[in-house]
Parts: structure tokens; sequence; C-alpha cells
């Protein structure tokens, strides 16, 4: 193993968090290391936001909590549900809006799941291909320092310009139909007047193709998670226009999905498994941790590649143009600190907002229920009570707030940065379908929408 | 073609696998078996042939195109393709053991749906063991050459006759409670080490 187990031991000592009361068995009983540590079973997908998880098991933080995680590589979201459903796996790393959509029953095979952890916030680009972007720079005139919805506005120009033209529409793809990466790169489109469903070709793509597909010519840009953007860049096809903190700083990325039945039987080894995380988050985020959790992604049974890149990453530092052009995004992955683990609730309900302007669900009162059922604040409270980590104490708050908010704390008030999304609009939780119909582009369907509980 | 004929994808990018199970579904009498490769043009042919059963591998990653396709399928009123029968939990959980998922048409008569998925996951079954009956011919190939290696030494730094050399390596292999072959590899090594 490259990686030293010292760092991890100093981060728990300084976070030192206080067990309440009714863990003090929890705590002595990892103190005297049981002979049998509980497995637990995580299916994941390469990708950078799965540190919380590496870093959980690498540092020591699941055995110290009495667990051993068994980390098991996939390929596909479909088969990370599947393999869920059916007892292959316990838990998941999993996109968030997989479990709104599992709450909602759509998509194929869908198996209730929920998020009681949120394994951190940030990551994803939207790349073009570098031919694209010349083309934009060309009508546009853009110089290469453009904010994302100036570069969405040169898009809309090229894909005016091609139709005029009579060429094929633009081919842009996706990891998945429930996915951030969807919504983001729809809400970037949108937010310039492009209509995804009609003005260009939305298809999927897994990660690891998606510099390929692009070199081939068979895609014009993808939305994808790290380290699959820089990737592109770095093999001189592609352009990044817009990373998520554009889109939304605040979005959701990962979740830990959840099996029901599994966290009936085992509620003890669930609130382990969230104390473990919430610590290993922590550690993620000491910027002296990054390099030893960079070469730790860049082993072969995680993520695999060069550590190198990775470190960038982790160092917020972006290589967005195959010119050599850097982008500074500080923050670009967040995995403890402003509340990046709570699962609040009008998060769930803005990715079903999402579902419901796309026609991916209709709005209705009882889908409001079902997707909202799919976070679960209450158990993340639940399992760290009394930890040193600040509790939000409401679920919900307004999303997308232009300044900075003040929300209450098992810990006091903490302050919450301004995280506007693109086109500047607010989403109010109990407000969703005045939210849904308010845009000028979405699906037909929408439209004819639910009408909010009053 | 007959009116009740199906159309089966097999999306593999394993050939022999792949050619196992277009066995199994012609001598089921299913014709209409086309195998196609993964690639991106994937959805473009899915939607040409038109399949009423789609039969991949779980580790192809492009099954989350297949989530894609149906999703966009949905919305403009195509037929909706699903994991097998929703209904039967243990043949789903069977087909994700085995290693192999399979779409399906919806509306498509449950007992053929049966057949196919029950043929699909014993023909991965059984190309999985065959590959590690392989692997295990090939260990035990490996085993008697270094056996071999290990008697070939004993005999010349012990002048052993070879029945004495292996009665000698059985013996430590059991005072050792090891295999033979672990007591072979080891003396091979040493042997290796010592200059032999």
């Amino acid at each position: 193993m490259l990686t030293s187990r010292k760092g991890g031991n100093d981060a728990m000592t300084a976070s030192s968090m206080t067990p309440k009361p009714e863990d003090q068995r929890i705590a002595s009983a990892a103190t005297i290391r049981p002979d049998r540590s509980r497995v637990v079973r995580v299916g994941f997908i390469p990708l950078l936001d799965i540190a919380v998880l590496v870093a959980a098991e690498e540092q020591g933080f699941a055995a110290r909590e009495g667990l051993s995680l068994q980390l098991i590589k996939d390929v596909s979201w479909a088969n990370i549900r599947d393999r869920l459903a059916f007892h292959q796996f316990d838990v998941a790393h999993m996109l968030a809006p997989m479990t709104v959509a599992s709450c909602l029953g759509l998509g194929s095979n869908p198996s209730p799941t929920f998020a009681p952890f949120v394994l951190g916030r940030g990551g994803n680009a939207i790349t073009l291909s570098v031919a694209l972007y010349r083309d934009m720079q060309a009508l546009a005139g853009l110089i290469g320092n453009e904010d994302a919805l100036t570069n969405a506005r040169a898009l809309a120009q090229v894909v005016a310009a091609r139709r005029k033209a009579g060429q094929r529409p633009l081919v842009f793809a996706m990891t998945y139909p429930f996915s951030s990466h969807n919504y983001e790169f729809r809400y970037f489109m949108a937010a310039a007047g492009i209509d995804p469903d009609r003005d260009v070709t939305m298809t999927v793509v897994p990660p690891p193709l998606t510099a390929d597909a692009m070199a081939a010519g068979a895609i014009d840009g993808f939305c994808v998670n790290a380290p699959w953007n820089m990737i592109a860049v770095e093999r001189g096809v592609g352009r990044v226009v817009a990373v998520k903190a554009d889109i939304w700083p605040a979005a959701p990325e990962k979740v830990l999905g959840v099996r029901p039945d599994w966290a009936e039987s085992q509620p003890e080894t669930l609130s382990r498994l969230i104390v473990t995380l919430d610590a290993a988050a922590k550690w993620c985020d000491v910027p002296e941790n990054r390099p030893t959790l960079a070469a730790m992604l860049a082993e072969p049974a995680y993520v695999g590649g060069s550590s190198a890149l990775i470190g960038w990453l982790l160092t917020d530092r972006f290589l967005v143009d195959p010119d050599g052009t850097l982008r500074d995004i500080p923050n670009y992955l967040t995995f403890h600190r402003e509340a990046a683990n709570f699962p609040w609730v009008s998060e769930a309900l803005w990715l079903y907002s999402q579902m419901a302007r796309w026609g991916q669900a209709p709005l209705t009162p009882q889908g409001i229920e079902h997707a909202a059922s799919a976070y679960r604040p209450d158990l993340y409270r639940h399992a760290l009570a009394g930890s040193s980590t600040p509790l939000p104490l409401v679920d919900r708050k307004v999303e997308g707030s232009a300044t900075p908010i003040g929300i209450e704390t098992t810990a006091g008030p903490m302050r919450l940065p301004a995280a506007p999304f693109l086109d500047g609009r607010t989403f109010e939780p109990d407000r969703i379908a005045d939210y849904v119909s308010g845009f000028p582009v979405a699906n037909p369907s929408a439209a004819s929408g639910g009408h909010d509980p009053v | 073609m007959r009116p009740n004929a199906l159309r089966v994808v097999v999306v593999d990018d394993n050939a022999l696998r792949a050619a196992i199970l277009v066995d199994g579904l012609r001598e089921a009498g299913i014709d209409g078996v086309e195998v196609i490769e993964t690639s991106t043009q994937l959805v473009r042919r899915l939607a040409a042939i038109d399949p009423d059963v789609i039969i991949i591998d779980l580790e192809n990653p492009s099954r989350d195109m297949l989530e894609q396709m149906f999703q966009v399928s949905r919305v403009v009123s195509r037929p909706v393709a699903m994991f097998v029968d929703q209904s039967d939990q243990s043949m789903i959980r069977a087909a994700v053991d085995a290693g192999v998922s399979a779409y399906i048409v919806d509306g498509l008569k449950k007992e053929r749906v049966k057949a196919i998925v029950d043929m699909a996951i014993s023909r991965f079954e059984a190309f999985d063991r065959l590959q590690r009956e392989l692997v295990e011919a090939r260990s035990e190939l490996a085993d008697r050459k270094v056996i071999d290696r290990a008697k070939g030494i004993l005999m010349r730094s012990r002048n052993l006759s070879e029945e004495e050399a292996y009665a000698l390596l059985r013996q430590a292999a059991m005072n050792e409670k090891r295999r033979i072959a672990d007591i072979a590899q080891s003396l091979v090594t040493a042997a290796g080490l010592l200059g032999k």
C-alpha cells in the first residue's frame, strides 16, 4: 500500500468525535477491536467522489467503528441499482437522482433506495469537443475566459447556425438518465434557450468511454464527473465550458444508497457506517491529506490512472483547454464542510422538479411525497447526534440563494455561502409547481403538471 | 418469418459466450438472434433491429445506454422494456447472480420470457464453469511442471531415483500439511536462491 496510516490517525485525534452517550458501547467495542468486524459490501463506480468511501476503509475509520468495507467496483449505474436491489451489495455509491427515481418507481426494475448521507459535492463539468468550441469562438468572439452562461449562449448560436445550414444536430452525452449530469447539462443549455430534446440529441456514454467517443467524433460534448473531463482536455480533444459550480455550486453529487430492508435489519451497522463516513469525509477535506488521497484513488482497485492528474483535481486546479488554459475552481470537490454530507430534502425535491421539467415524471402531490422520502436527514442526525459535526436542525432550505444563508445547527448558527443557479432562479421547496412551470424551456408535458399542495 | 417469431439481440463483446448463447437460443427454436458488439452505434443498431428481448452481460458498461434508450422510448410511447418481469423477483435475482441482464419488451408472453431468461442464465453459468475449468486445468499443468522440476533437483542433489524424490516431496507435504505442489515450489525457489 502506498498510503501512510499516520495521516489518518492524526486527523482522527484532531477531529476527536465525542461519542453520544448511547454510542458509548459502540465506541468501546471498537477500541477493544472485535474479533470479527462487520463486513459491509459497497458497490461503486470508479470516480473521484468515491474518496470518502476509500478513505473510510484505507485510513482505518471503518475499523475504528468495528466495520470492514468491502469495496466492489462496477461498470454501470444500472448494475449498481440491480446488484443493490438483489442483495449483492449492502449499500452503494449512487447518483443522487437514482434514489429519487427509485422512490418514484422510475426506470427499469426500480427498487426503493434511500440516501442518509451525501458523499460530497462538486466534481462535474461540461466538456465540448475542441472543434465545436472553436466554432463557438469564431461565431461569438469568445477569447477563452468567459463564464458558463456566455459559453452556453455561444453554443446556442452554433446550434442555430447549424440548423440554418442544414447540418446534423449536435450529439451530447451524459452518464445516466437519472443523473446530476443529465440535469446539469440540460440546465446549462436551457439557460441559453437551447431545448435539449428538440435542438440536440442527448445520449448516454459510460464515463471511461467519453474521451474516446469524442475523439472518434461520435459525440460533440459530454457532462461527466472527474477525472474524465480533464482526461479529454489532456488528450487534446475536449474543452471545458462549465463546471458544476457554475450551474449550481451547492448541487449534490453522489450519495450513499441504502436498501430499506438492510437498514431495518442492521440499524446499528448503518449508524456506525454514517459515523465512519463522517470522519472519513472530514479527513478528505484537510488539504494536507489530499496527496495521500490522490495516491489512494490512483490505485487500480479504485479509480486508477495518474495520481498527478487526480492530485491536481483535488487541489482545485483545472486544465480547461488543450492550449494550456487553467482555471482555479475553489472547492471543486467538497467532502465535508458546510454540511456537505447532509441530505437536504429540498435537494431531493429539486431533483424531482427537474424530472418533471424534462418529462421523466409527472408532478403530483404523491410524487412530491415519494421524492422527499428518498433523503433521510433523520438517520443522519440520529447517527451523528452528539458528535462535533454541526447538524442542521431543518430539513429544507431555499435552494439557489444569491446571498449567503444562515441555518441553525446543533453547534449554533452556520453560514452557507451563496449558491445561485446559472439562470438566477431560486427554488422554494414548497412551491415546486410554480418553479417547474416558470422555466421558459421545458418538456411540453411539464406545463400541464400538477399543483402544489396548499 | 413466423408471426410469433421473436427477435432476440445478444450484446456481448465476448464472442465465445455469445456463440454459446446463440446456440442455445437456436436449439430452443428461436432463429431471429443477432449478436452485436458494444459501440457508440449500439442504440442506433438496436432501434433498427427493434428486438423483443435484449440479453446483455452485466459487465458491459453499455447497460446505462439501454436505460437511456428505454427512458426515451417511454416518452415517445414505444414499448416499455423492463428487466424481465418485475413480479418475478427470484428470476431477476438468479439472472443478476449469473451476471446476465435481460430486457424484455412489455407485453411479451411470460412463458416465453421465462424460457429465454432461464436459458441465458444456464448458458452464462456454463460459460463461467468452462472458464473456471480452464483455469484449473492450467494450474494443474503448472503444478505438474513444478513438481517435475523439484524432483529433478532432488534427484541431482541427493542422488535419488524419481520415485524416491517424489516420495520425499510427498512426505514433506504430509508433515507440513501443505500441497505437494507448494512444497515443490518452495524447493524450486530455494534452489534458485542457492544457485543450484
